[in-house]
């Protein structure tokens, strides 16, 4: 194992998970491709931002991530082992290294439990801690999210949004793990209450060498936390690259369209407003194609019957990782947009 | 004389201050953005202007004028005339504000049968038009579509071409794009700016998103805990904020953060019905403050035009004067 491999946590390839949906009686299954062939490697203490309109797919991506559900087909390794192959005793016993956090705090925490009884079940279910081990545990992790002790009483009704993501955080750390999942974790908070959630993400990052797939649609939450992002539209990776490759040097007309529709404080960041047309295809009947080149400006005859593969982008190295599946960049069809023009 | 005039406003639940004593102004063709966390009562102002607040709530102010007329002291009936036309609103979550039971085009006719009355032809082509106004693709067919089967950004759409069906004068819009995504917001955003420019309207922006009312509001209104901390001019209280709660909001966004460094998070939570401070109810989160803040409840500085409620407004360094 060379040295870049000792780092890597987690590395999928090529997953899919496609939905079987029932459309009537004798009329066949249709088929839902909620993820379709989605690769990636997470390193130790690294931060992977998945980015896309709601319906694109990102929370199926993190189920996956959890084995909350099995992927149809693809590979999914941690530290190596492949997990979709394994015993479901070994099974059991990885899953508690990818532990999932949840979007909204309100709806995510057992009303009738207290905090420490919150805290405490993935203990009671996956280890032999005795009772007052368990407290200590818990307890201790308390701390480190910035709960004071007297809230291991508690019930999730008695704290506000912001102290109850804490909770659902407190609860993924419980058992130690390498990979935390966070499907939308800010977007149910308020501005100055999510950036104490996210203060509090990077420490724990810092802290345990937590490595996180950070599920959002709020890009400035993405630039501010990420080392390397994916976009997603409609089940399939549209750009891929590190946070600089992606927020400076955007190319897929759907990256630039997000950008730009996402309003800026300072005048001197916005862009020059790129206007999509219509919204986001049934996943039922997608688009042949490129599934974007309904809504894109640059789509051409070759965009509405061949279907874009993610590749490299092939400009100097300093773009090296980069990947892009759209035959305009491929073409040089798309001029430069200036920021700060608008 | 302004469209809108409030001068202070209050709505009390009980011995809960939900609006405590706020006064602003809209005037023709402005847009005003209104900004603040949750709880912040936002929300419920603007419902007392619509004469929304129901019992146990109770509205009072020393002036609550649209266009000149006293909307406390005029009858519940000529009231009820007013807003629904010359004053609309468009309400947060466009899922659960339509009637499921109803098509939409029953819904935007209802309104408009209700105002200016006319034949079922004449409703219907009105209704279409609308709908074309908002840019809804195919409206001849969409208006026989129950709620359920439009997306959200289509079913906001629907929500603007009822309230902007009696040609308002007027138009508060309550969190519009909250529920939505990105791309969609940008386009709903846009609408409302085209609509706003061409009739000319008076145009509230309730929003908690910073970004979007910098982008879009001529005044900003920043409130917390019932309270207006500061407003003014949009550019003015963004770049050169006078309040510490404004001020600690702006820091706070990831936007303003250099690279992966650690947020300026303010500390706390926005009190809430039983853990009101005595004084300045920022004066627990505030960095700045003082044992006089902590006993004195500030008073509003500055004339309308650019109000700031603290002891020690900052200056342009954003450092606060003694």
């Amino acid at each position: 194992m060379n040295q870049s491999d000792s780092k890597l946590i987690l590395k999928a390839e090529d997953l899919k998970q496609h939905y079987h949906v029932k459309q009537g009686l004798f009329k066949p299954d249709a088929v839902v491709k909620a993820v379709d062939g989605i690769s990636f490697n997470l390193e130790k203490g690294k931060t992977l931002a998945v980015v896309g309109e709601s319906g694109c797919g990102k929370s199926t991506l993190g189920r996956m991530l959890t084995m909350i559900e099995t992927p149809t087909s693809g590979k999914l390794a941690h530290l190596g082992e492949d997990l979709l192959t394994l015993s479901a005793d070994a099974q059991a016993k990885l899953r508690q290294k990818i532990q999932i956090i949840f979007q909204n705090p309100y709806g995510s925490l057992n009303p009738r439990k207290k905090i420490g009884a919150i805290l405490e079940e993935p203990l009671v279910i996956n280890t032999k801690l005795s009772k007052t081990e368990r407290k200590e545990k818990a307890l201790a992790i308390m701390a480190k999210v910035g709960l004071k002790a007297e809230h291991y009483d508690r019930y999730p009704h008695m704290f506000s949004g912001g102290q109850r993501q804490r909770i659902a955080i407190a609860r993924g750390l419980m058992l130690d793990p390498n990979v935390i999942v966070a499907d939308e974790p800010v977007s149910a908070l308020d501005v100055s209450v999510q950036a104490q959630v996210l203060n509090l993400m990077m420490d724990l990052q810092e802290e345990f060498g937590l490595s996180y797939v950070f599920i959002s649609h709020d890009l400035s939450v993405v630039e501010h936390i990420a080392d390397d992002v994916m976009v997603m539209y409609l089940g399939k990776v549209v750009e891929q690259g590190t946070r600089e490759q992606l927020f400076e040097n955007p190319k897929h007309p759907y990256t630039l369209a997000l950008l730009s529709s996402t309003p800026q404080l300072s005048p001197d960041k916005r862009r020059v407003r790129i206007k999509l047309q219509g919204e986001l295809p049934s996943p039922l009947n997608p688009p042949s194609g490129c599934a974007f080149h309904g809504r894109c400006s640059y789509a051409n005859d070759r965009c509405k019957t061949e279907t874009p593969l993610l590749r490299l982008d092939d400009q100097a190295e300093q773009e090296q990782g980069h990947m892009i599946a759209c035959h305009a960049v491929e073409e040089n069809r798309i001029e430069a947009i200036e920021v700060g023009a608008a | 004389m302004s469209l809108l005039q409030l001068e202070n406003l209050s709505v009390t639940f009980g011995n809960f201050r939900a609006v405590d004593n706020i006064s602003y102004k809209v005037e023709e063709g402005e847009v005003l953005g209104i900004v603040g966390e949750s709880g912040s009562g936002k929300s419920v102002s603007s419902l007392s202007i619509m004469g929304l607040i129901d019992f146990p709530g109770k509205v009072s102010a020393d002036q609550l004028t649209f266009d000149g007329q006293d909307l406390q002291a005029m009858p519940e009936k000529q009231r009820r005339k007013l807003t629904g036309s010359d004053i609309a609103m468009i309400f947060q979550d466009p899922m659960t504000s339509l009637n499921p039971c109803f098509t939409v085009g029953y819904q935007i006719i209802e309104a408009l049968k209700t105002h200016q009355g006319g034949s079922k032809k004449e409703l219907r082509t009105r209704a279409i038009e609308l709908l074309t106004q908002v840019g809804i693709p195919a409206p001849e067919s969409r208006l026989d579509n129950y709620p359920h089967q439009l997306s959200g950004g289509m079913s906001q759409r629907v929500m603007i071409a009822m309230s902007i069906a009696c040609d308002p004068r007027l138009l508060i819009a309550d969190e519009p794009t909250t529920a939505l995504d990105v791309t969609i917001q940008a386009q709903i955003i846009d609408l409302l700016i085209e609509l706003q420019r061409k009739k000319q309207m008076g145009l509230v922006l309730i929003t908690h998103d910073l970004a979007l009312v910098a982008e879009v509001a001529h005044r900003v209104i920043v409130m917390y805990a019932g309270q207006i901390v500061e407003s003014g001019p949009a550019s003015e209280v963004f770049s050169t904020p006078r309040h510490p709660y404004t001020q600690a909001l702006l820091a706070s966004l990831p936007e303003s953060a250099s690279g992966k460094a650690r947020l300026e998070a303010l500390p706390g939570v926005v009190p809430g019905q039983y853990d009101r401070p005595l004084g300045c109810l920022l004066s627990p989160r505030c960095p700045y403050a003082t044992d006089h803040c902590r006993k004195v409840e500030p008073a509003n500085q500055g004339d309308l035009d650019r109000q700031v409620k603290c002891h020690t407004p900052l200056d342009r360094e954003g450092r606060p004067t003694a």
